[in-house]
């Protein structure tokens, strides 16, 4: 038996509505648990203060500032590198065996588990290059680890780019990179800028990487340098949940530091936003 | 094909036994043509017929696609632009184009005028105003956006945005205009003053022109020549063609019996 058109595009428009109502709601379940559990320990000595008392007590200081110096020594790494990367693939790589075997190997990045980064951080950056367990080696393995990422979102971004305006301007006897540079690229800016949001959340919230490493158990107080080795807020909170010394007592702190994380990553996020509002505000077309 | 020009006008992009191929496709086949210094040679014919890839031979826009191959020789003021050593970005500069659908630069007017100089390496505020007022003039826009030059480009109406484009091209100093159907986008009165503002700049620029109007190459145009299936068929003045053709297509074509 046949079903009317009209009823089957009831039945199929409940199905969506359904689906986005589920994602929306545990969006909100998410984020509402762990605002009502972490709110209460969230304060100005939490946020400021180093673990006390065998992490039962004190603050995440050491946390959040690992976490901070791991996003910033990431994207220095991989932004460029993606970028770049990007701009061969879009503006000059001819299509051919080299070109689908860098795409293949690109896309077989992205699906790689992160403990695998994880391991070969270790292996290549911790013991190879001798750079030890260390901000240096966590960082650049999360930026292997968001390499992929921000390649294909730049690509995407590239690839949206009205071929026009690159003719228009070769037209007028600017060269290839110039037109890429003045032309290009800001028109691109806020599709990268979206890969940049998504990788700095990625960077934020891995644990294995920076687990196998560099991130440490306890350490409180800030690192010295770049080779020195750091606290982190996934890691944290991991430890005070798994094997902590007292973790029922912990809880609240597991909270907090749950909350502190989710935040640094709304407000970099908010930050990207706005700066991705204001180049499509000059650059639409 | 040559056609003898009126007195004292001399021959500004020579063309000779130019073949072109998009892999095996054979798009332009032994094109042969003198094309006059200050004047405006039209081309027309039928949709694929070539024309548009023929005027993209002459500042080497073909070479942006893949695939495509081309044998013979351009000559621009006697100089085959498709020899190696031959600088493109240069040649580019020389032989300016306008293209189908105006596509300003998303910024602003006076950065859209102000670009392509200032890559060429002019810093000087003062002398960059002075560049932008007088190519806006020549492109009969001035009056029309003096007062909002910092507002966006994309913000103009499609017949402003082309002879913003054509200003732009202005902007560097070519010595050629190509116009690649510039006016296939727009209404009739964006049309007519983008027609006689190509009237006005053929007395500085030579001025080559692809168009599938051929009440608009009968009426700018010194003259004219018809392309069909990738072959050059007949070249002339524009009233010989238009009033005498001497082929039996060109006659077909124009009085509207196919195209």
């Amino acid at each position: 038996m046949w079903l009317k058109p009209t009823t089957t595009e009831k039945i199929a428009f409940a199905f969506l509505t359904i689906a986005i109502t589920t994602v929306v709601a545990f969006v909100f379940l998410i984020l509402y648990y762990i605002t009502a559990n972490g709110i209460g320990a969230i304060s100005i000595d939490f946020l400021t203060n180093v673990p006390l008392k065998r992490m039962t007590e004190g603050g995440i200081y050491p946390a959040i500032i690992g976490t901070l110096l791991l996003i910033t020594g990431s994207m220095v790494v991989a932004l460029p590198l993606g970028i770049l990367a990007a701009i061969y693939l879009n503006e000059y790589a001819r299509e051919g065996k080299l070109t689908w075997t860098i795409q293949m190997a690109i896309s077989n990045l992205a699906g790689t588990p992160s403990v695998v980064f994880g391991l070969f951080g270790l292996a290549l950056f911790v013991k190879y290059m001798g750079f030890g367990p260390s901000i240096l080696s966590a960082s650049l393995t999360l930026a292997l680890l968001v390499l992929p990422i921000i390649i294909r979102a730049s690509e995407e971004a590239l690839a949206t780019v009205p071929k026009g305006f690159r003719e228009a301007s070769l037209a007028l006897g600017v060269t290839k990179w110039q037109t890429i540079r003045k032309v290009v690229l800001p028109i691109a800016l806020p599709g990268i800028v979206t890969g940049a949001i998504i990788s700095v959340g990625r960077v934020a919230g891995e644990t294995a990487p920076i687990l196998l490493t560099g991130a440490a158990f306890f350490l409180p107080r800030l690192p010295d340098s770049v080779s020195d080795q750091f606290m982190a807020l996934p890691y944290h909170l991991f430890v005070l949940a798994t094997s902590g010394t007292n973790i029922a007592k912990t809880r609240p702190i597991q909270y907090g530091t749950a909350l502190v994380l989710l935040l640094i990553v709304l407000g970099l996020n908010l930050i990207a936003v706005a700066i991705r509002r204001h180049y499509r505000k000059k650059m639409k077309w | 094909m040559t056609v003898k020009f009126e007195e004292g006008i001399e021959t500004e992009i020579e063309v000779r036994d130019l073949n072109l191929w998009y892999s095996d496709n054979h798009a332009l086949k032994n094109i042969s043509i003198e094309i006059p210094e200050k004047c405006i040679t039209a081309f027309i014919g039928p949709s694929g017929c070539g024309k548009s890839t023929f005027i993209r031979c002459l500042n080497r826009m073909n070479d942006l696609i893949t695939n495509c191959r081309t044998e013979g020789k351009v000559l621009v003021k006697g100089e085959n632009i498709y020899e190696k050593e031959v600088d493109v970005v240069n040649l580019r500069k020389r032989v300016g184009m306008v293209f189908q659908k105006p596509n300003p630069f998303p910024m602003s007017i006076y950065e859209n005028i102000a670009y392509g100089p200032r890559i060429h390496g002019e810093r000087n505020k003062k002398k960059l105003d002075q560049i932008v007022e007088e190519t806006l003039r020549s492109a009969a826009l001035w009056d029309e956006v003096s007062d909002r030059l910092n507002s966006p480009a994309l913000d103009l109406s499609g017949g402003q945005q082309q002879r913003l484009c054509i200003a732009r091209t202005l902007a560097v100093k070519p010595e050629i205009i190509l116009l690649d159907e510039p006016c296939s986008a727009l209404d009739p009165i964006s049309t007519s003053k983008i027609e006689d503002l190509m009237m006005k700049l053929k007395n500085n620029y030579t001025i080559v022109i692809v168009t599938h109007n051929m009440q608009q190459a009968a009426r700018v145009s010194d003259y004219t020549a018809y392309f069909l299936l990738g072959e050059l068929i007949e070249f002339g003045t524009a009233r010989q063609i238009f009033e005498m053709p001497r082929e039996k297509s060109t006659e077909d074509y124009i009085t509207g019996r196919f195209g």
